[in-house]
């Protein structure tokens, strides 16, 4: 257990690093795919255009192709803003598609009768979307979201390979130093994911038990 | 108020609304009947453009309806609908659901949106269920509810799209009443219904739609008694005789 006790800090700091990542590049995704759920289904044909062009780019994309983008690519048109941002743009935008696509599965789920009333006493788009819609879907929505989420926590495991110095990058490290427990590192690093993945099902969970009270 | 002008629709290739001309006065009270496909529920969504028109004009109190928008948003706001299938706001309280529009359509302070929409709860009949969800209401209940919803937002006109045709045959009576109450009271109605019984106390005019065209108008008691048409007396054949 000597990987543990000499590492722990180090171990610890790498989650962080995972932590930040999924920090910054979910609360991309998360803007970006609400932002463009709204576009999906607005009665502007523009913007529908627009956003089923994001969802069919960013989501079928595999993942690390767009992290080469960001990371090689973005620097060498001048928008550079280092390594750790630039990698979590491409998780942000990937991450943002399943979004949208989660979101609009809510959307789909509240029935059209409850938008064309709102409509009907005189709600513009926007309005019938924050008092009608989007407080109904906002709970339909939520285990879907939290799949995405947790896809999220455990892909930020991707930036290991670009020098990211996250959970996954320390245990390989420790692979280096303590081969002969190698299996007590991987399942050391492994429970560390479970819990952060844990922490956003309960999340979830909790959110749905609340605006479930709520609809009935 | 109402004034449609040589409209047309189709859904694909289907003809759903053909030539319409149809007016309907302030005050008035027009019940349009005919077969389902007939284009009946059509023509009252597109009075309000929740279904669109391909060629023709549509006035509302004197004004073209407008294209989507904010102007659109305006003109919905002074037309009340209540739909089939009710679509109260399942997430927000019977007094929520009246209050909404009022609050944040008509920008009204929340007292006083509160106190117009108990006093329109209890026209109703359902004051006591205020803070009840929709979902704990009967049909009879949510539909009078939904009425109360249009009308807290002072209407000019009123459209009803089949308003009780998903309702158990003990609470249309209740919902009937009401529409005959506001009938009384002034209000411009375009009714879209199979209750014949509300045409002949309430309607001033009867319209008979029928392959998306509006085939006959006429006074209520002469529609029924002395139909014109051949598809008229044919389709009041098959809903009288039983």
């Amino acid at each position: 257990m000597d990987w543990l006790t000499d590492n722990w800090l180090s171990i610890l700091r790498g989650f962080g690093e995972t932590l930040k990542l999924l920090g910054l590049s979910g609360a991309i995704a998360l803007v970006l795919g609400t932002l463009v759920a709204l576009a999906r289904v607005s009665p502007v044909p523009i913007l529908r255009g627009v956003a089923i062009g994001f969802v069919t780019i960013f989501r079928n994309t595999p993942l690390l192709v767009l992290i080469l983008i960001t990371y090689y690519g973005l620097p060498e048109v001048g928008i550079d803003f280092g390594f750790f941002i630039n990698i979590s743009l491409a998780m942000g935008f990937y991450t943002a598609s399943f979004v949208t696509e989660a979101i609009r599965s809510g959307f789909n789920g509240v029935p059209l009768g409850q938008a064309e009333a709102a409509r009907a006493i005189g709600m513009p788009f926007t309005q019938s979307m924050s008092q009608v819609v989007l407080p109904q879907a906002f709970r339909l929505v939520v285990p879907p979201l939290a799949s995405v989420f947790i896809a999220l926590t455990k892909n930020t495991s991707l930036a290991a390979t670009f020098g990211v110095a996250e959970a996954t990058y320390r245990m390989r490290g420790l692979f280096n130093d303590y081969a002969s427990q190698m299996i007590f590192i991987f399942l050391g690093i492994a429970l560390g994911y479970i819990l952060i993945v844990a922490v956003i099902s309960w999340i979830a969970t909790a959110f749905e038990r609340r605006f479930a009270v709520n609809a009935r | 108020m109402v004034s449609m002008r040589g409209v047309q629709k189709w859904f694909g290739r289907l003809h759903v609304l053909q030539d319409i001309d149809f007016d309907v006065a302030s005050g008035e009270v027009v019940v349009v009947i005919g077969p389902s496909g007939s284009g009946k529920s059509t023509l009252c969504r597109t009075i309000n453009r929740l279904e669109t028109i391909d060629e023709g004009t549509i006035e509302i109190d004197g004004k073209i309806l407008p294209e989507e928008g904010k102007a659109l948003a305006g003109l919905r706001a002074d037309v009340g609908m209540v739909f089939q299938s009710f679509n109260l706001f399942a997430h927000k309280t019977v007094l929520e659901n009246v209050t909404l529009g009022p609050i944040k359509v008509r920008g009204q302070k929340k007292s006083d949106a509160e106190q117009r929409a108990h006093e329109l709860l209890e026209r109703v009949g359902v004051a006591n269920q205020a803070s009840k969800l929709p979902a704990q209401l009967s049909g009879g209940q949510q539909q009078r509810v939904a009425i109360a919803r249009a009308l807290a937002m002072e209407p000019k006109v009123m459209l009803f799209d089949e308003p009780t045709s998903a309702l158990d045959p003990e609470m249309i009576k209740e919902v009937l009443d009401t529409m005959v109450d506001l009938a009384e009271r002034g209000m411009t109605m375009i009714v879209v219904t199979h209750e014949m019984g509300f045409a002949r106390t309430a309607a001033n005019r009867v319209v008979f739609m029928s392959d998306g065209r509006i085939v006959e108008e006429n006074a209520p008691e002469e529609f029924f008694t002395d139909p014109k048409s051949d598809r008229a007396k044919d389709f009041l054949g098959k809903i009288l005789k039983h």
